[in-house]
């Protein structure tokens, strides 16, 4: 899920008006409450146990709890005035166990009492022994030892709520005006700030503390022709990161030139609002494209949504094998296809890692939440498949003894599966810029920036449109296009990739708000990539008149 | 966790406010179980349950606001976040666009609870996950299926003496079918309020036939086909255009519902004369909240819970009559700067439709298209409001009013817009996600290409 979707669960994408509109300026003692330290450690320490005991009091075989303070605070803004700033905190623990070979599950906000939790450690047996009737295999869960009392915690080198609400509400405010001067005839804008607070322990002998934090500047500016009845819009080039507010300050080599600015480590929002709301005014103009062939030169700030799809969730264990099978859907890559060692995923080019360790990524922590280490692997090498993400009850049926480390769950209220690491498309070996790249094309269109996306339950088919369409032709830009969107299938997409550029272009995109799963969760990840090429795909008009 | 009781949401409520030094204050609780049973390949996966409840406080100091959420129920927690609150908005500028809190509204007493679901337990979830289970079993198929019930309650209040309180009870459930070889899937998704409503074995029995009949599909290229769209599909293409009636977003001409030159589409015929849409919090069949707000949501989100509206209450209307735009809703902002009545957004809503079964529909069709459900439907333009997206778990060809073969599925590309401007026969409507949806005939849907997926 992204922004969009997200926005329009709220009701504020459409419908705008679930939320009350509330222009606020917080100071640092609201800031303060967000960075109260909640419960001290030794007191989770004593309701991890009390659930722990009770569940396997209860003739549970497994158990683990996790005590969570979920605090949140996000400014929304458009034009000159704040709509919105809410901060939240949630607080509340979870149990999951096994109990007669079976998974079962339970969770309680706002206690802090012994007796609480381990009344919800037995309700989870409760459930795990009513359902257990329906297994036809008692879970197998891969050996995990026991870390002790350990902690992670994010690298912070300027905390979000720290920052006085009124800077931040300055900057977003500020943006938007250089917007709206550079033509521009809406801008809105939202800064979304997460801490979790994170407290796992778990009969394998784990107290885990995690401190993660993660920040997503976004903006997107509409130019409106009444007359005409177009509109065009630019959301911002900025990703959502695993970091804090040190994301919003730039230096030299983090941003990229070219015919837009394009940023690594560090977002220049005031600069990224100007070149939104003239490319916006641009793309009312630009020429409505011609559908047929191109080849397509794709920015990482675009191709991060294409790797999430076809190639993040392509290779989840639990939806190869059918887990998913009834929301999600189930995989094209199949058991059989890795077990032969020659599927072409992509072309040789085409290398996938997959990483829960990347510094600034939004997928970064020390341990899963089953109490895992995380860890970098390969999913695709030189092309071919060689190998999956999976958790704790699935890596067996890998013939693998120990977990990856993706297990995850989005609340203290939820149960933790299998979800995306950071899967990344390798930077290419041989020394290759952007410019170098386009050089070569034909006939081809440059893409920058995520638009819509879809793809099917089997993650063959795709659609995938974008931000900012450049056309290229005999190896030069020759100008703007709209309407652009281009749809391919997965396997195919990724052989007809024939260069990726080296690390020098290499950046993380990201979602947010990646839905999974009955009931739907959401989880963070990111997606590194340079700019790649790909042969001769499929590109569709959308233009349309009602 | 029982859920609270008007009184005990009400004595809370009042509570909250009693700690206000601010202007005006409004206060929304919401809370309750959300348990769930969750299966797949013919194996129950996960299951359990949470409770929560969630306190959203928002004060008003002359035109500045600010608000607070908080989970924690102690007096020290509440009157923490009242202070939080009330300092935003302390610091706030003021707000061109603030509009003072309402008084005391009358609300509707909606059909939304029903003790039978308020009473379940694990067994009981493990009975319904059984019998689909079962019933695949027995034909050698393999079920991934899901049930959830939810018992929750919504209260909002503010320091002008409104009071509104909601108790609500909701069942989904859905079922994917598949092929043990995979070649085959079938879906099916029914909700309800009550759980003596949901016949699992029956409606099971659905997605297994869908399943069975998709095997072996064979190519149809893409292109414009005739579609009978079943209500899963219709109401999926529907979400975007109901959520889409924000009056402000087309006079700012950011929406199909903009008009060329300036102004909306108010009163304008933009759809097929025989299409009107409603919504109605009383209908016995698919009631919906009678004010906005977010009273049940999932705890621990985003938002953490408890996002309240500004407490207009919810009544009967009309969005599109005989495909007519008939209204549009507006922020109270909004109305005020238009001189029109503040009409909140729906929160579900009614697609009349005619008095066929889907049996009908196929036996009228010379060729076509049945559509079981429509997959990763993402908007590719809100001004035209194109979609795409997939068919999915059941795609069938209809020749000469009978279904011949399954068919590959497709993507398409398409505008509501459109889809109801070609409309050829409605059916009779049945409740889809809390909405009530006819399946729909329609000529000319544009499918763009071909997918291997099953």
């Amino acid at each position: 899920m992204n922004r969009r979707d997200f926005t329009q669960t709220l009701g504020l994408g459409a419908a705008g008006l679930l939320l009350p509109k509330m222009p606020a300026l917080a100071r640092t003692v609201s800031a303060e409450e967000l960075l109260e330290p909640g419960l001290d450690i030794l007191v989770k320490k004593r309701l991890a146990d009390a659930a722990l005991n009770a569940a396997t009091a209860k003739g549970a075989t497994y158990a683990d709890v996790r005590i969570g303070r979920y605090l949140n605070q996000y400014i929304m803004t458009r034009e000159n005035r704040v709509q919105n700033i809410i901060n939240t905190e949630s607080f509340g623990v979870g149990v999951r166990v096994i109990a007669n070979g079976c998974w079962g599950f339970a969770a309680i906000g706002d206690t802090q009492s012994e007796e609480d939790v381990a009344r919800t450690a037995e309700k989870a047996v409760l459930f795990a022994k009513a359902h257990a009737r329906l297994i036809k295999k008692p879970v197998q869960l891969a050996p995990q030892k026991g870390f002790g009392e350990v902690s992670w915690k994010t690298k912070v080198e300027k905390h979000s709520f720290e920052v006085p609400v009124k800077e931040k509400v300055d900057l977003l405010l500020t943006a938007n005006g250089i917007a709206l001067q550079n033509g521009a005839n809406f801008v809105n804008n939202t800064l979304f700030m997460i801490n979790e607070q994170k407290y796992f322990a778990s009969t394998d002998g784990s107290y885990i503390d995690q401190d993660v934090h993660r920040i997503w500047p976004n903006f997107t500016v509409t130019a409106v022709d009444k007359a005409s009845g177009l509109m065009a819009t630019r959301d911002s080039l900025s990703a959502p990161m695993g970091r804090s507010y040190d994301y919003l300050q730039t230096n030299p080599a983090d941003k990229l030139t070219g015919v837009t600015t394009r940023y690594k480590q560090g977002y220049d929002m005031l600069e990224d609002a100007e070149a939104a709301a003239k490319q916006a005014r641009l793309k009312l103009k630009a020429k409505s494209v011609e559908a047929g062939k191109y080849d397509l030169v794709l920015d990482p700030s675009h191709t991060y949504l294409t790797i999430h799809e076809s190639v993040g969730h392509a290779t989840e264990l639990d939806r190869v094998l059918g887990y998913e099978a009834n929301l999600a859907g189930t995989s094209f890559a199949t058991i059989d296809k890795w077990q032969s060692k020659k599927f072409n995923y992509g072309s040789n080019v085409v290398n996938f890692f997959a990483d829960k360790t990347q510094p600034g990524s939004l997928g970064d922590v020390g341990w899963d939440d089953e109490g895992v280490k995380t860890k970098r692997w390969d999913l695709i090498k030189d092309g071919i498949l060689v190998n999956y993400q999976a958790i704790r009850d699935q890596v067996h049926m890998l013939g693998e003894a120990e977990s990856q480390g993706c297990c995850y769950a989005d609340s203290w209220s939820t149960v933790q599966f299998q979800r995306m690491a950071n899967v990344s498309l390798a930077p290419g070996k041989e020394r290759l810029t952007v410019d170098e790249m386009i050089r070569d094309v034909k006939k081809g269109i440059y893409i920058i920036g995520d638009g819509s996306y879809s793809i099917d339950q089997q993650r063959y088919n795709f659609q995938f449109g974008g931000q900012l369409f450049y056309e290229i032709k005999d190896g030069q830009i020759v100008g703007m296009l709209r309407d652009v969107a281009y749809q391919s299938n997965t396997q195919e997409f990724w052989n007809s990739c024939v260069k990726v550029c080296d690390e020098r272009d290499y950046r993380m995109g990201g979602t947010f708000f990646d839905g999974k799963g009955q009931p739907a969760q959401i989880n963070s990840v990111s997606h590194g990539s340079s700019t790649a090429r790909f042969n001769g795909v499929n590109v569709l008009n959308t233009g349309r008149k009602i | 966790m029982a859920i609270i009781s008007q009184e005990e949401a009400k004595k809370i409520l009042e509570k909250v406010l009693t700690f206000s030094k601010a202007d005006e204050m409004s206060v929304s609780l919401s809370g309750g179980r959300t348990s769930n049973i969750r299966y797949a390949l013919n194996s129950v996966s996960s299951g359990g349950e949470a409770d929560n409840m969630s306190l959203l406080i928002t004060a008003g100091i002359g035109k500045r606001m600010g608000s607070a959420t908080v989970n924690e129920f102690n007096d020290k927690a509440i009157e923490r976040t009242v202070r939080r609150a009330e300092e935003i908005a302390r610091l706030a500028p003021e707000n061109p666009e603030y509009m003072p809190m309402i008084g005391p509204q009358t609300y509707l007493e909606t059909p939304m609870y029903a003790d039978t679901t308020a009473k379940m337990d694990a067994e009981a979830r493990a009975q319904v996950a059984f019998d689909s289970v079962d019933a695949c079993e027995q034909k050698n198929l393999s079920a991934a299926g899901f049930l959830q019930d939810t018992t929750g309650f919504s209260a909002i209040a503010n320091s002008k003496g409104l009071f509104g309180y909601n108790k609500a009870t909701s069942v989904d459930f859905s079922v994917t079918v598949r092929t043990v070889d995979g070649t085959g899937s079938g879906y099916v998704t029914r909700d309800f309020n009550d759980i003596t409503k949901l016949k699992t074995r029956a409606v099971t029995g659905i997605a297994m036939q869908k399943a069975m009949a998709s095997t072996n599909a064979r190519t149809l290229e893409p292109g414009k086909y005739t579609v009978i769209l079943e209500p899963t599909a219709m109401g999926t293409l529907l979400q975007s255009m109901m959520s889409g009636m924000d009056a402000r977003l087309a006079d700012e001409g950011r929406s199909f519902l903009s008009r060329k030159g300036g102004g909306t589409r108010l009163g304008e015929k933009l759809i097929d004369e025989r299409i009107t849409i409603y919504s109605d919090p009383m209908n016995p069949e698919a009631p919906s909240e009678p004010f906005a707000s977010e009273g049940r949501n999932r705890t621990g989100s985003f938002l953490g819970g408890g996002v309240v509206g500004d407490g207009r209450p919810q009544e009967k209307l009309t969005w599109f009559e005989n495909g007519v735009v008939k209204n549009m809703s507006y922020s109270r902002f909004w109305a005020s700067q238009k001189g029109v009545k503040a009409v909140p957004p729906p929160t579900g809503f009614i697609m009349a439709g005619g008095t066929q079964s889907l049996a009908d529909l196929i036996k009228s069709t010379d060729k076509g298209i049945l559509v079981t459900r429509l997959w990763y439907v993402r908007m590719v333009d809100p001004k035209t409001l194109l979609q795409t997206g997939l068919t999915r778990d059941g795609t069938f060809y209809i020749e000469n009013g009978q279904i011949k073969f399954p068919v590959k599925n497709f993507r398409f590309n398409e505008s509501a817009v459109i889809v109801l401007n070609n409309v050829e026969a409605l059916g009779t409507p049945m409740r889809v996600n809390g909405n009530l949806i006819p399946p729909v005939k329609a000529r000319d849907f544009t499918f763009t290409s071909l997918s291997d997926a099953i």
